[in-house]
């Protein structure tokens, strides 16, 4: 892992202005999967499918059973099709639990999906709506979480009347920070209920606790004080060690208010010392996929006790002093600590440490 | 044994009428109205001039919200830890996305921000979070239809998961194509459960 995917694009999706982003390509993945019975999918299911695919491939688990739940965190899935406002089925493929019922579908789970849309915060939104479902509810054994986001004219161009885009690459947590990329993802993370008496294999990535907490400040600014994010930080390590987090992996979109936002409320919480990463600057930020997505590359960099880097901060420098991991280092923490935030005034924090002989 | 939290207010907005408890307060079509929304906007008092700002499935959320806590007492100047706000609903915020799409067609395109902002579901629990100063959890789920079974089952996980949280306001709350459907509970943990 090192290099960017984020690139400039020019006159694409009929958008006026150029942007910097994270697309697929058709070389990269298949775009367009359709159903066994020869039914097309969009962009966005295509993804989610591959995706999935993959984890129950890797996790040796069946998707048909009924012991399996799938929930899909996104925040406009299909919001291209609105353009084509004459065509009826492309009008019913903009709704969310349409295209979850198709993904769903796709592998014969007989559950109904659920849609968790929270703005950016959906990804781990939704992980905690999963770790509560294996918690509380004894019909599912597994999980499934997809993360999902394709971009389109819809969302570049909102993005721009906010000014909230960086012409160049972005620069998470950098003094010189201008702004955020978009990227385009599709993450699987399957969780599965552990029980007490069995032990886990070594290496199992466990999540121990997650918060979701409400600014009650501005539907599309972050708190300067970090309040909700600070409530959702004190609930997950009230009860833990916090000696043992290798690195806090936060959201970093390389916006003025985020990172200074993110600096406050770690700060606050008396965390300013770990080691800090955002990933943003690999592939942008990808709304509904990110929180997922971050989950899974930084499980796997525990795993091999790694930190890695905020890739594109050159000079970090936000409200509060962090310790922004500046390169690729070891680590013996077992543990890591996710943040996240977003429209709406909502933010997450979900804990995750390492099963391993100690 | 005892329950988990009671249901203290319930209200129901549709493109008829408007329901709290159960009794109707308000038809649709007995003024010589502008729009609905605004119309029990005015026939409950609201005065809260950011209303007029935002999307209609905003307006629809914060009308409920005013509905269901009229009567109660609680602090409105400090925010809230222990109350939480769980919507769901089918149509996400297409209502608001469909108005939006007009805005950057090729031959008329002048994005606006202040539209664009309310392309998210979840934009609504913010705005009621805002009004009422909230400071839990909040949440936005999308479903096909208004299905009990698994809206209670995410509020009684609310609930179990995180004990500190006292009140949840909670429910759907859908607009689509000119179509009101608000169906929102106040429920309040039973201390004694």
């Amino acid at each position: 892992m090192g290099e960017s995917h984020l690139q400039s694009y020019s006159g694409y999706w009929g958008i006026p202005e150029p942007f910097f982003a994270s697309l697929f390509d058709e070389n990269d993945i298949d775009l367009h999967r359709s159903s066994s019975q020869g039914q097309a999918y969009r962009r966005f299911e295509s993804i989610a499918i591959t995706a999935a695919e993959s984890a129950f491939q890797r996790a040796e688990i069946n998707p048909d059973s009924k012991n399996v739940l799938f929930i899909i965190s996104t925040t406009k899935g299909n919001v291209e099709q609105l353009e084509k406002s004459q065509n009826p089925d492309s009008q019913c493929d903009a709704y969310l639990w349409h295209s979850a019922q198709r993904i769903a579908g796709h592998f014969h789970n007989p559950n109904t999906p659920i849609v968790v849309s929270n703005a950016c915060i959906s990804g781990c939104a939704a992980q905690l709506t999963a770790f509560n479902m294996l918690q509380y509810n004894d019909l599912y054994k597994h999980v499934i979480v997809i993360g999902a986001e394709v971009l389109s004219k819809f969302i570049i161009s909102g993005f721009q009347s906010f000014k909230a885009l960086s012409p160049e690459r972005c620069k998470p947590f950098d003094a010189n920070r201008c702004g955020l990329n978009l990227g385009e993802a599709a993450a699987a993370i399957i969780y599965s209920k552990s029980s007490e008496t069995e032990s886990l294999p070594d290496d199992t990535i466990i999540m121990e606790a997650g918060a979701v907490c409400n600014d009650a400040n501005h539907i599309s600014g972050p708190s300067r004080t970090g309040e909700g994010l600070l409530r959702a930080i004190h609930k997950v390590t009230k009860d833990f060690d916090t000696k043992r987090i290798a690195f806090i992996n936060a959201h970093g979109t390389a916006t003025l208010y985020n990172d200074d936002m993110e600096s406050v409320a770690i700060n606050r919480a008396g965390l300013q010392d770990i080691p800090v990463n955002s990933l943003k600057g690999y592939y942008g930020h990808t709304l509904g996929a990110a929180g997922v997505m971050e989950v899974i590359l930084s499980s796997i960099a525990l795993q091999n006790h790694n930190v890695l880097s905020s890739l594109g901060t050159e000079n970090p420098g936000t409200a509060m002093p962090l310790n922004v991991c500046m390169r690729n280092s070891n680590t013996n923490g077992d543990a890591f600590l996710k943040l996240i935030s977003g429209f709406g005034g909502s933010n997450a924090a979900l804990l995750f440490t390492l099963n391993q002989q100690r | 044994m005892e329950q988990l939290f009671d249901i203290i207010a319930t209200c129901r907005i549709s493109d008829k009428e408007v329901l709290v408890n159960q009794e109707s307060i308000l038809h649709h079509g007995q003024e010589n109205e502008q729009d609905w929304l605004s119309t029990i906007y005015h026939h409950i008092g609201l005065q809260y001039p950011k209303f007029f700002k935002m999307d209609r499935l905003c307006k629809a959320g914060i009308l409920g919200a005013e509905l269901l806590l009229k009567d109660y007492t609680y602090d409105h100047e400090t925010v809230k830890e222990d109350w939480g706000i769980i919507l769901m609903n089918a149509a996400s915020s297409l209502d608001n996305d469909r108005h939006y799409q007009e805005t950057i067609s090729e031959d008329n395109y002048y994005p606006s921000p202040a539209v664009f902002v309310y392309t998210l579901a979840n934009i609504v629990t913010g705005e009621i979070a805002i009004r009422h100063k909230i400071g839990g959890e909040s949440s936005f789920y999308v479903m096909p239809d208004f299905d009990e079974e698994l809206m209670r089952e995410l509020l009684v996980q609310a609930f179990n998961a995180d004990p500190k949280l006292t009140h949840i306001l909670y429910g759907w709350a859908n607009v689509d194509h000119d179509l009101y459907d608000v169906r929102m509970f106040f429920c309040r943990r039973n201390m004694k459960a």
